[in-house]
């Protein structure tokens, strides 16, 4: 008789479960009003995490927050929410607001940043955040720190050069990095099969003297398991792991897309058995944890949190014209700035 | 006061910054052991250890990424790209990420950071090892670009890039390395960004150079001094970005004539935006056209000997330039 390994999952309690349950909803609703407040020409631009649900909250549940450092993938709105970026900064952001903490209305939507929880600027070039998170793992392991560095992407970045070169420089120095890539399959329209030779992006861990983990990104215990377990071994100094958690992106990459024309209807229905907050609540509920009036209560606790964040943003102001001349550099007493004769 | 070459004032600072702050790495290829290609780190590994002095892998995009990634968890790194003409790689790094950060995030995530390297023609380094890039950079906001040309110059200014918040971009001129000697005060001193120097006073016309230009100008300036008459003042940029228009002006008031020479490409180079501030904001002062002086429009310095004289902008070249100029 052999005795059942503890996973981490295991050790989360009833509350934590059903906490993760809220983020989960709390993230989609958001995500979906986005896309409706784009489409009624409220807001410019919106990139989604919805499918991605359960990847983000795991890693969120499993990284330290506040503590260890955390490089977005611009779909992470679960994530972030559980670092503690609130509705309302989503919204802010969604719509270019005064009160934008991310970047005061000068970046798109999603690219999320918000220092006192050590989420780092968000990008719109792909896979440059790779090896500057391996600098990041550096100079905590440089200073001794018990830091982990995370850092998120799709399959699509996998691609670039930097990728290579991140991970490259995480196996020779054995830095405290956990690589999470989400492969929801396609990046934009290009599907996994023209973006990559092999079946696996972790298969190429190997390539760079790392560890590689697949995981099932639509089942957030196990993605816990595995997001907990390369966080903890990298702490502990055993080195990176370049985590690949397959999902599916049901919804086109952006507002500005129109999947339409790359896949078809039927594809796209097929996911929703797959949904991560439909497969979620089938284990809370075998678990006693949920029933349709506890769902209920959860969905009113998330709605609520929407409308407000709603309203507040939409009754916010932009920032000054002003403020978008400002803060390309910072004051230094070591720096003169001629003014010429107009200044 | 001591005498230094370049390579030495860079070493040296390099030394004492390493020394003064805890925060500061070096990482490059070559810079541990080697000492560096030019040897522009030679003793610090000795000195300060692999933690410090880190031999990184041959990807300039990672060199520069990691040294973004260590400035945003507490270090100042100075990533050293070996030859500027191989900066390109890690040109989105530079210009989309690190001169981006703090403008992209309101403030919160700035880069402090330096890049340091060698540029230019003169050392038989053909088209891949004597290029100028500084254009490419001068033109971004949220890059300091500097171009020291003398011992003096880079320690002062080595020594402030350091202490500046933001990501700072350092050329040093490879041929002047060992070709350029000059006194160093022995006092501690620094040089602010943005400052330009006159390294020669003159009535007749202003010449702003920074680089093997700005030593062939004056050579040309002493030459047309002492046979002609004509007083050239020679302005050492020091720093491209920001640049010092308040000198520059100063100058031209006096001269009303005013050449730029450098030895990157003429066409888009660094000239011709301060040749157009000055159309636009000194019109009224000037005698002449505003008249440039840069490398002819080929893809870099060709190798055989004749071709490098040919591009390289001489003493001669300069001479006659600066001639058209005070003659016009």
């Amino acid at each position: 008789m052999t005795k059942k390994q503890k996973r981490p999952s295991d050790e989360l309690s009833d509350e934590q479960l059903l906490e993760m349950y809220y983020y989960m909803v709390l993230s989609r609703k958001l995500d979906e009003r986005m896309w409706v407040l784009n489409r009624q020409g409220k807001a410019p631009f919106h990139i989604s995490g919805i499918g991605h649900e359960a990847i983000q909250v795991a890693q969120g549940f499993a990284m330290r927050k506040g503590h260890d450092w955390y490089f977005p993938h611009y779909r992470d709105i679960a994530t972030c929410l559980i670092l503690g970026v609130t509705p309302r900064h989503m919204m802010l952001a969604l719509m270019g607001k005064e009160g934008d903490i991310f970047s005061r209305g000068r970046q798109m939507p999603e690219h999320f940043s918000y220092k006192p929880a050590k989420i780092v600027s968000v990008s719109s070039p792909v896979a440059t955040a790779i090896p500057q998170a391996a600098g990041t793992a550096l100079a905590s392991k440089l200073q001794g720190k018990d830091e982990v560095t995370i850092v998120g992407f799709g399959e699509g970045s996998t691609s670039e050069g930097d990728f290579h070169e991140g991970l490259n420089w995480a196996g020779i120095h054995k830095l405290p990095i956990v690589f999470v890539c989400q492969n929801n399959q396609y990046a934009i329209s290009v599907p996994v099969s023209k973006q990559m030779a092999v079946e696996n992006v972790a298969d190429r861990a190997v390539a760079y003297g790392i560890r590689g983990v697949v995981v099932d990104g639509n089942d957030i215990l196990a993605s816990y398991d595995v997001m907990k377990e390369a966080i903890e071994r990298a702490r502990r100094g055993e080195g990176p792991t370049l985590v690949e958690a397959k999902t599916y992106r049901p919804v086109p990459h952006s507002t500005a897309d129109d999947d339409r024309s790359y896949r078809s209807r039927e594809e796209v229905e097929a996911w929703k058995k797959r949904d991560p907050i439909l497969l979620f609540e089938k284990v809370l509920m075998e678990r006693g944890l949920l029933d349709e009036a506890k769902k209920q209560e959860v969905l009113d606790r998330v709605m609520a949190q929407v409308e407000d964040a709603v309203d507040y943003a939409l009754n916010q102001p932009y920032p000054p014209v002003e403020s978008a001349a400002q803060g390309v550099f910072g004051d230094s007493p070591l720096v003169k700035w001629s003014k010429g004769v107009k200044g | 006061m001591t005498i230094k070459t370049n390579l030495q004032a860079v070493r040296d600072t390099l030394m004492e910054i390493m020394e003064r702050y805890d925060n500061v790495v070096v990482m490059g290829e070559d810079v541990g052991p080697r000492g560096g290609v030019f040897q522009a780190t030679r003793g610090l590994y000795e000195r300060f250890g692999p933690e410090r002095v880190i031999d990184t892998p041959l990807a300039e995009l990672s060199i520069v990424a990691v040294a973004i990634g260590m400035a945003l968890n507490g270090y100042h790194p100075i990533a050293e790209i070996q030859f500027a003409d191989f900066i390109f790689p890690a040109f989105n790094q530079i210009v989309n990420e690190a001169a981006r950060y703090r403008y992209r995030s309101n403030g919160a995530w700035p880069v402090p950071m330096i890049i340091r390297a060698p540029y230019g023609g003169g050392v038989a380094g053909g088209l891949y090892h004597s290029q100028s890039v500084e254009a490419f950079f001068t033109h971004v906001p949220g890059l300091y670009v500097l171009a020291p040309s003398t011992p003096k110059d880079i320690v002062g200014l080595l020594r402030a890039a350091v202490q500046v918040p933001d990501p700072v971009l350092f050329f040093e001129h490879k041929r002047l390395y060992g070709l350029v000697k000059g006194e160093v005060p022995e006092e501690y001193y620094e040089i602010r960004l943005g400052e330009a120097d006159i390294k020669r006073q003159g009535d007749d016309i202003t010449v702003v150079a920074y680089g093997l230009a700005l030593h062939e100008a004056i050579k040309a300036a002493d030459k047309l001094s002492e046979q002609e008459g004509i007083e050239a003042e020679i302005i050492d940029l020091r720093s491209l970005v920001p640049l010092d228009l308040d000198t520059i002006y100063e100058s031209l008031r006096k001269t009303s004539k005013i050449l730029i020479v450098h030895e990157d490409n003429q066409t888009g180079g660094w000239g011709a935006e301060i040749a157009a501030r000055i159309a636009e904001e000194m019109f009224d002062w000037l005698d002449a056209p505003v008249m440039r002086l840069g490398g002819p429009d080929v893809p870099a310095v060709p190798y055989a000997p004749p071709f490098e004289k040919w591009f390289l902008p001489t003493a001669d070249k300069i001479e006659a330039k600066m001639r058209e100029l005070a003659e016009y």
